[in-house]
């Protein structure tokens, strides 16, 4: 992705830390005196503005801004957690000792191991353009452009939502064994969303591209040819037949199908998922648990995709994990504490939604490598099937590691020819039998759509990704016989 | 950065007042204005395993002039932050564009019901005791069935609110309400087999909470759907559990929003007066009811809540509208703006009520004789489309073969369109049945649903 000369914005970034570092010891230090084991400070400052063109005219132009600070105490097994928007120094230490509290019920009996902070309190965004220096002026123009778009690419679309989002999260996070970190994140996010009517009622399309980057994104990408997208895909659904019902091969396009295995797999290699028995892939390492030459990765470091961090939500470096190598389960995600209680080092997966919550074990961005088949010949090679060009959302359920995921763009697969449209419907499978009936995988990876995870009424912004794939066998849920 | 200060609800509502008294000219100010404080207690192993309490405060500022609206909103009541609120609002009232229907709600003559929501037995309850409350949770969840082999989530909250919405029109309204919950997700297990079940409850007093069929449905859900299969492909006749009619039925509701309908993204629009469901069903929004948790004074423009028919004998009586909607259909606002303090007000339902049938609940599946009962689905927001209607969802729960209840199922999904299963539906149970959060949903009988597996 290429990056704008402009780095005015960026010079504008304040080199303040978010809570002062000796405020910051005194805090932990008060949570230690009131009888923790080991405490940590997370404090958070996040601005926001989104813009929504609907009906032809700006419809909506809001802007947020939240800041507090998570204070996490723990003594053994045993963790309290007490969060306030009141930064000031006295509203730390009472927030401390409330965390403290709690965690006070179990005895930790071991010695208070209080250490220097180490690292940096201070971060920058690492983005040629700050949103926010951006007058509001350009992105309602991108906005009109991309409902202009829309409405010229058929006769048949007859409403046009458009949104801009734009978040700046700074974060400060430390703890009594010395971390001491910081990040800047900024996304910027564009979406548009089209209804096209028809004589057999209506049908929606939908394309959206985010980034954890700044203004620069329309560098690279035109909300114009956006809405163009989305229109075509709304129009082409007027035409879709019921989707089948049933068990069908299903070939899934380049980037549009990441979510299968964030749904199929990537939860069940949650640690904390794992520890307590919630997930089928428990007790699985060194074990075959994916067709030769499936290989999944996590990677907090892919920079710019959309759920990319420097830092996790604990202060850890985020990194590259290799979680299914050539098929085999080699490693699952870890966040601090389960990574104590196992006696190894954090993979850098901790996060949480904001400074209200608990950070846990959370995907980044999330996608299987690239195979060697041409993605035409996969086609090609599937006399009979879906073919999917495009996911929605999915849901899991670990234990079992049943999974859905919607079709937001389908076609049939006839004679290993892309044929007719579908309508939309949920596919459904189980995620250690999908992992094995993966039969052809393309030389074409791309990243998808951007994404929110939800776990536990918790919401992190995710990526993911994948080459052309086919599926031996998933349930597609459609109507027709 | 000052100190966090407590208010009073009608501290709350001042503050909202001097919010709006600085509108100018032609403009129009609206502040909604909240503090609330919250408790979480996981329990595991016999343990407390976090404890998380925290206190909020949040602002919401709309400011609307010559039809242009703007919103900014902040997690802070500090003097500074809601100035700055405030100018960030105006700020982006300069690049809405105008709408001559875009005006803030106006006082009506609706009298609010009158509901006290703000029990004090739920400030009542200390630490220790909600901890105990989480660790008997997860025992009693334990010790419900010898294949129960652990319980991933155990879990208590509660939480305590105070809100006011002021507007330069001259609405001034203040709530309090208080509430808690306990939600258990129990894993069963046999051989190399392991299910999850999940089951919740919320109610405004500790006293309310349903502890016995948060135990008996979660455990039931994970040990009922040991051994389950994929079923076969076929058209069938399916059973809504009440979860999964509930589930449904908030689709059904979403889409009769009069947003959704003005900007032509309903399937229902234009079909007020006709029969869009069977004869036997009656939909309802009715906030004014205390027992559920949906129960509210007002809705998110300070109008009062009321008590809305949606369908009646299965024809549409109308749509859910928000003062904006209302006066774009020149109608009146039915009190269904829905919002959070950060957050425009939308259209929605408080507290959907389906009406019963006349089919005993024991007799359902005997009436069905062959089908499937569905317990429960997932999927719901990728696999419906509430503009198109297409719904397929995941779904599980049990066969039912000659009138009885037979072998569990999984990994499968139903599918049809929302407008062809409200006509489908042959029966409803005679009885509601609870649900969390004080609401309460009959099982439903739906004829032909594609059911998918293998």
């Amino acid at each position: 992705m290429t990056r704008t000369s402009d780095t005015t914005a960026a010079a504008e970034i304040t080199a303040e830390p978010l809570v002062d570092l000796d405020v910051v010891d005194a805090t932990l230090r008060a949570a230690l005196d009131a009888g923790g084991e080991w405490a940590e400070l997370f404090a958070e400052d996040r601005e926001s503005a989104s813009a929504v063109f609907d009906e032809g005219r700006v419809e909506e132009m809001n802007s947020g801004r939240d800041r507090g600070v998570g204070i996490r105490v723990t003594a053994g097994e045993v963790t309290g957690y007490a969060h306030t928007s009141d930064l000031s120094a006295q509203g730390l230490a009472d927030a401390a000792r409330t965390a403290a509290a709690v965690a006070t019920r179990q005895p930790h009996g071991g010695a208070v191991d209080m250490r220097s902070l180490g690292g940096s309190a201070h971060a920058e965004p690492r983005v040629a353009v700050l949103p926010a220096s951006i007058g509001a002026e350009r992105k309602v123009a991108l906005l009109r452009a991309a409902d202009d778009a829309a409405r010229s690419t058929h006769e048949a679309i007859t409403q046009v939502t458009a949104r801009y989002g734009e978040s700046r999260r700074r974060i400060l996070v430390a703890n009594t064994h010395g971390v001491c970190a910081a990040d800047d994140q900024v996304r910027t996010l564009f979406s548009v969303g089209c209804v096209a009517s028809g004589d057999g009622g209506l049908q929606t399309g939908r394309e959206t591209v985010g980034y954890t980057v700044g203004w620069e994104l329309f560098d690279d990408h035109d909300p114009a040819e956006l809405a163009e997208r989305a229109a075509q895909r709304a129009v082409t659904k007027l035409a879709a037949r019921p989707a089948p019902s049933g068990e069908v091969p299903v070939v899934i396009a380049r980037g549009g199908g990441g979510v299968l295995f964030h749904e199929a797999c990537g939860h069940g290699l949650e640690a904390d998922l794992v520890r307590k028995g919630a997930s089928v892939f428990a007790g699985r390492v060194g074990t075959q648990v994916a067709a030769s030459g499936v290989t999944l990765v996590d990677d907090g470091t892919m920079g710019p995709e959309w759920g990319a961090l420097a830092i996790d939500d604990e202060g850890h470096r985020t990194q590259r994990n290799e979680l299914i190598s050539d098929g085999d389960l080699t490693d699952y995600m870890w966040d601090w504490l389960c990574s104590r209680d196992d006696g190894r080092v954090p993979s850098g997966n901790g996060r949480r939604q904001s400074y209200t919550h608990l950070p846990m074990v959370r995907m980044t961005n999330t996608f299987v490598t690239n195979g060697d088949i041409d993605p035409a010949d996969i086609i090609a090679d599937t006399p009979w099937g879906v073919y999917v060009a495009h996911l929605g959302g999915g849901q899991v359920n670990t234990a079992t590691g049943d999974f859905v995921f919607g079709m937001t763009e389908s076609y049939l697969i006839e004679d290993g020819v892309i044929t007719e449209p579908l309508r939309e419907g949920n596919l459904i499978g189980n995620g250690p039998q999908v992992l094995l009936d993966i039969d052809a995988l393309g030389n074409d990876f791309a990243m998808g759509s951007p994404g929110t995870c939800g776990k536990d009424g918790q919401g992190v912004p995710v990526g993911d990704g994948q080459p052309t794939l086919r599926v031996r066998a998933l349930t597609v849920g459609g109507t027709a016989a | 950065m000052s100190e966090r200060r407590q208010y009073d609800t009608e501290e709350l509502a001042q503050l909202a007042r001097q919010v709006c008294e600085q509108a100018q000219g032609t403009e129009q100010i609206e502040a909604c204005v909240s503090t609330g404080r919250s408790t979480t207690v996981r329990a595991y192993n016999g343990d407390v395993e976090s404890l998380r309490s925290g206190h909020s405060a949040a602002i919401g500022v709309r400011v609307i002039e010559d039809g242009r609206q703007g919103f900014a909103s902040a997690g802070s009541l500090d003097a500074d932050v809601v100035a700055d609120t405030l100018a960030a609002a105006r700020s982006n009232v300069r690049f809405g564009e105008p709408d001559p229907h875009q005006a803030l709600a106006e006082p009506d003559d609706v009298a609010p019901p009158g509901l006290d929501l703000s029990d004090p037995a739920v400030l009542g309850v200390s630490d220790a005791d909600k901890i105990a409350a989480a660790i008997d949770l997860e025992r009693r969840c334990l010790s419900a069935d010898p294949r129960i082999s652990g319980v991933r989530v155990a879990a208590w909250s509660d939480g305590w609110s105070q809100s006011a919405l002021a507007s330069s029109t001259g609405i001034c309204v203040q709530s309090e309400h208080g509430s808690c919950s306990v939600g258990a997700q129990p894993l069963a297990t046999d051989g190399d087999e392991t299910q999850i079940g999940y089951a919740g409850d919320a109610a405004w007093r500790p006293d309310e909470l349903d502890i016995d069929r948060v135990v008996t449905e979660s455990t039931s859900q994970a040990t009922g759907q040991l051994g389950a299969t994929k079923p076969l492909s076929e058209r069938v006749t399916v059973v809504l559990a009440p979860p999964v009619a509930a589930a449904f039925f908030g689709v059904v509701a979403s889409v009769l929003a009069a947003d959704s309908v003005l900007k032509g993204r309903s399937p229902f629009a234009d079909r007020v007066g006709e029969q869009i469901a069977d004869e036997r069903l009656h939909l309802v929004d009715d906030p004014t009811d205390p027992t559920t948790l949906g129960a509210a004074n007002f809705d998110g423009e300070g109008l009062a809540a009321r008590r809305n028919a949606l369908i009646s004998a299965g024809v549409l009586h109308g749509f859910l509208h928000n003062a904006y909607t209302a006066r774009r259909s020149d109608t009146a606002s039915t009190g269904s703006a829905v919002r959070g303090t950060r957050s425009i007000p939308g259209v929605g339902t408080h507290a959907p009520v389906v009406g019963t049938g006349d089919i005993a609940n024991e007799m359902l599946n005997a009436s069905v004789r062959d089908g499937v009962l569905v317990r429960g689905v997932s999927g719901l927001h990728s696999g419906v489309n509430p503009t198109s209607g297409d719904f397929s969802v995941g779904a599980w729960g049990h066969r039912i073969s000659g009138g009885q209840l037979a072998e569990p199922f999984r990994e499968a999904t139903i599918a049809s369109t929302l407008q062809r299963m409200l006509l489908g539906i042959c029966g409803i149970g005679a009885t509601a049945e609870p649900l969390a959060g004080g609401m309460s949903m009959p099982p439903l009988i739906i004829a032909d649903v594609a059911l998918s597996g293998v």
